[in-house]
């Protein structure tokens, strides 16, 4: 058994209107950034874990986005290894 | 009518919706939402507010708690629930009503009264309103942006379920009116056997002339009267 830290990201699924990220867009215009043409909010979640592999691991995050961390209406996710945490399960 | 209340930490309406059920003549118990057994209960209410603080999304951490489970059983079974703002929320992530509820367009929390048109006097829980029926109802949320996938969508009009919507003063579903950016204006739908009803607008914030609507007391006097006849 090893731990691994894994990230998830989630974010809105293309085309759904995303206030926040329309709000931070409109703003970073305003500051000058009149290059920007599109703000898109979504969430970075870090898990560490114990798991039997990193294989494990990535398939038990991707079940935790199923059935938690992304709504499949509005969201869509990525799941990927941050890597294996050294010294970890003392 | 034995009515279950489920308070989750962080609830704020459940003591509205507990005064709400006994105007209309129900026998309110709370319920905890560590509890288990809705056995007995005649209908089910889900109040509004901020449950588990809103986290990761509104509703989501909430619809893990155990008696959600009994919730779910008790609706596929064809007991009445009825979900109210973040109630709805809960509803909509536990997969009792389809669709999602997305940040409001106009990125602020609106705490207002709205004007709902009633689409459907032919549910349990509309039976003592009028099709076409205005309502003033107050309404208190920052995700009521109700959207979901195309084909939804048009299963919920082609089937006629959604029972409430925003309109204005003419009765007309206007851009205006829509407090939040839902689709077609949507302010409540209902599952498709019609006996899950979620809705972002506060009926039991309007059982009363002292606070402003009376509008929500035929809501739940069509629960009782739905389950007196059944």
């Amino acid at each position: 058994m090893s731990q691994y830290r894994l990230e998830v990201r989630v974010k809105p699924r293309p085309g759904l209107l995303d206030p926040q990220g329309k709000a931070i867009h409109h703003s970073l215009n305003s500051l000058g950034w009149e290059g920007v043409s599109d703000v898109r909010v979504g969430k970075a979640i870090y898990i560490d874990m114990d798991a039997e592999s990193a294989d494990a691991a990535l398939e038990a995050a991707e079940a935790m986005c199923r059935k938690l961390l992304a709504n499949p209406v509005t969201e869509d996710f990525e799941v990927s290894m941050v890597g294996e945490l050294e010294g970890a399960g003392s | 009518m034995k009515v279950a209340v489920i308070t989750f930490p962080g609830s704020n309406c459940d003591y509205d919706l507990y005064k709400a059920a006994q105007q209309v003549g129900g026998d309110a118990t709370f319920m905890w939402h560590r509890e288990r057994g809705l056995d007995g209960f005649d209908a089910v209410l889900l109040p509004g507010g901020f449950s588990y603080g809103d986290y990761l999304r509104a509703g989501a951490i909430a619809r893990m708690s155990p008696i959600m489970e009994d919730v779910i059983t008790f609706a596929n079974a064809g007991g009445p629930v009825l979900g109210i703002c973040n109630g709805f929320q809960i509803l909509c992530e536990s997969g009792l009503l389809p669709g999602a509820l997305m940040h409001n367009n106009s990125l602020k929390f609106e705490s207002k009264d709205v004007l709902l048109r009633v689409e459907r006097a032919d549910t349990l829980f509309t039976a003592d309103y009028d099709a076409g029926q205005i309502l003033r109802i107050p309404i208190a949320h920052g995700e009521g942006n109700y959207e979901a996938d195309e084909e939804t969508l048009e299963a919920l009009e082609a089937e006629g379920r959604v029972v409430f919507r925003y309109v204005n003063a003419a009765g007309e579903t206007s851009q205006d009116a829509n407090p939040n950016g839902s689709w077609h204006n949507i302010a409540g739908i209902t599952n498709e056997a019609g006996n899950v009803l979620g809705m972002m607008p506060h009926p039991e914030r309007a059982m009363e002339e002292l606070l402003g609507s009376t509008d929500g007391v035929a809501l739940f006097t069509s629960m009782v009267g739905s389950l007196q006849t059944s």
